[in-house]
């Protein structure tokens, strides 16, 4: 069943034409990724889509709802998270508070059994719990982003470049934590420019150039066509 | 030595006004990144507004300030709606211009309601002073009451913002409002409440302030209004542990300035101190460093 569904939006700042026409759908329990060069436009779709930009022209439905005019402040109660580019922290919060604000549009009753949730899967953040955001290394900094969206409770994490920036190691910790997510029921969609990584992990695949779709399909086919091979996993 | 704890007194005093007024400016500062001119005006409308309540209407003092900070957390919602909310993407220089149109009206409002005659404010409160070293020292009842006033101030804003949701939110708000609007919280509601506790803060510091100096017009809120401005920048703008300190250094600043260099030269202190801060230190004394984002 299709849980999220963009259809045919186009996303212009001021008059530069940013998105032109994209459409994809993510399914209850897939993991969905879009990849592309830096500029393609990925960001700007997951933003659409968490409300932060509105579409031109276009229809975005989540659960059969159109979400179309609802800020982004309303969207997080409808279940679904962004976990921004850069990681956004805040940084002068410590990482307890920053946990509490993901957690802002559920009742105070149900942040306790959350936060419990959140240490448990990222027992580093349980250690960091008073220290302030601004002064966790960058993995720590992306598995608190990481579980600020999580607080929620989330039907569709949405990831957007989670491994930027980190040491390989790191970017693997990272992708196994998205599949451990996903284990547990999260439906995700992954934005990435590792584009290795994120076809290794996802169920199926959309490659974004400047703007359009320019391919689609399952993970799987998408990882082994000699174009995308050319284009993002160096030849 | 007793005149110069009596200075320092007098010192602490309107330090505690100008803390007060700082920190509206510093609040909407953080949470808005702007400075509100007319944040001085709002002042000078409390205090008009209590000095009505128990001149014309014989309110009581309490309920005349009540009065005041209902008054003005309403015109601080209203400004920020009508002035500052249409110009929330447009260029800084904007919006600062904007708030002092907004200044320049306020003050002539007040013109047409009360006119340009200054009324003479009686001081609202009476706790009784206290005297020391057998009568050589008075502290008045107003320098007690805007000192206890400002200590309750910093300490409810301190908690507000460390322990509440609602606080927690502005902060998430002031350091980055996109990311905060992800958590789902309302960042125009959230401006909007930042602007109301700024104004209340606002009225009461305009009835403390005329209490102590009792001559009330409609430009009284503008100089007092610079000065916690210098004081918000002075303890690092955006801080408010810093509003407070540079507030309390800038009255005995002043004070002392006036008291042992030259009357005439006090307010010029507090401008020079303006210029050694922004040349030394612009960050002001508390002030966060303000780290660009890659």
């Amino acid at each position: 069943m299709s849980l999220l569904k963009v259809e045919d939006i186009h996303v212009y700042y001021g008059n530069i034409h940013a998105i032109k026409g994209i459409s994809f759908e993510v399914n209850e329990g897939e993991i969905v990724t879009l990849i592309g060069a830096n500029g393609a436009g990925k960001s700007t779709t997951l933003n659409t889509v968490a409300g932060l930009l509105k579409p031109r022209s276009g229809a975005i439905t989540f659960e059969d709802k159109s979400l179309l005019g609802t800020p982004a402040s309303k969207v997080v109660s409808l279940g679904m998270a962004l976990c921004p580019e850069g990681r956004r922290v805040f940084q002068q919060m410590s990482v307890r508070e920053n946990l509490e604000m993901g957690g802002y549009t559920r009742p105070a009753s149900e942040i306790d059994a959350s936060l419990d949730d959140v240490f448990k899967r990222f027992p580093r953040l349980k250690e960091r719990e008073k220290q302030i955001a601004g002064t966790l290394s960058g993995g720590e900094q992306q598995m608190l982003a990481m579980g600020r969206a999580l607080m929620s409770k989330p039907k569709l994490l949405m990831l957007d470049e989670p491994s930027m920036g980190l040491a390989p190691i790191l970017v693997e910790q990272i992708f196994d934590i998205i599949a451990e997510l996903h284990a547990a029921g999260t439906t995700i969609l992954l934005v990435e420019q590792n584009a290795q990584m994120a076809l290794s992990i996802a169920d199926r695949a959309y490659v974004l150039g400047t703007g359009m779709i320019t391919m689609s399909g399952a993970a799987a086919d998408v990882l082994a066509d000699d174009r995308v091979r050319a284009a993002y996993l160096g030849g | 030595m007793t005149l110069f704890l009596s200075y320092l007194i007098n010192g602490i005093s309107l330090g505690s006004v100008y803390a007060i007024i700082a920190l509206g400016y510093t609040m909407v500062y953080g949470i808005a990144k702007m400075l509100n001119f007319a944040h001085g005006d709002v002042i000078m409308i409390g205090a008009y507004i209590s000095f009505c309540a128990t001149q014309y209407m014989g309110m009581p003092a309490i309920v005349s300030v009540l009065m005041a900070m209902a008054v003005c957390t309403v015109l601080g919602i209203v400004i920020e709606g009508l002035a500052y909310r249409p110009l929330r993407q447009a260029a800084s220089l904007a919006v600062l211009i904007t708030a002092i149109g907004v200044s320049y009206f306020l003050q002539n409002m007040a013109l047409l309601i009360w006119g340009a005659n200054p009324k003479s404010f009686s001081s609202v409160f009476d706790v009784g002073s206290i005297s020391l070293f057998s009568g050589k020292l008075l502290i008045s009842s107003e320098t007690i009451l805007t000192v206890l006033a400002n200590i309750v101030i910093m300490i409810a804003l301190t908690l507000f913002t460390g322990k509440t949701k609602i606080g927690k939110a502005m902060r998430a708000v002031s350091e980055d409002k996109g990311a905060a609007e992800l958590m789902g919280i309302n960042v125009n509601a959230t401006i909007s409440m930042t602007f109301a506790i700024g104004s209340a803060l606002a009225a009461i510091a305009g009835v403390l302030l005329c209490s102590a100096y009792p001559t009330l017009q409609p430009t009284t809120g503008s100089m007092p209004g610079i000065k916690a401005f210098t004081a918000a920048v002075f303890g690092g703008i955006g801080s408010i542990p810093g509003a407070m300190i540079g507030g309390l250094l800038l009255g005995v600043i002043e004070i002392l300035g006036k008291a042992y260099v030259s009357t005439e030269l006090g307010d010029a202190f507090v401008f020079a101190v303006l210029i050694v801060v922004l040349l030394v230190k612009p960050t002001g004394l508390l002030g966060k460093q303000v780290h660009e984002k890659v």
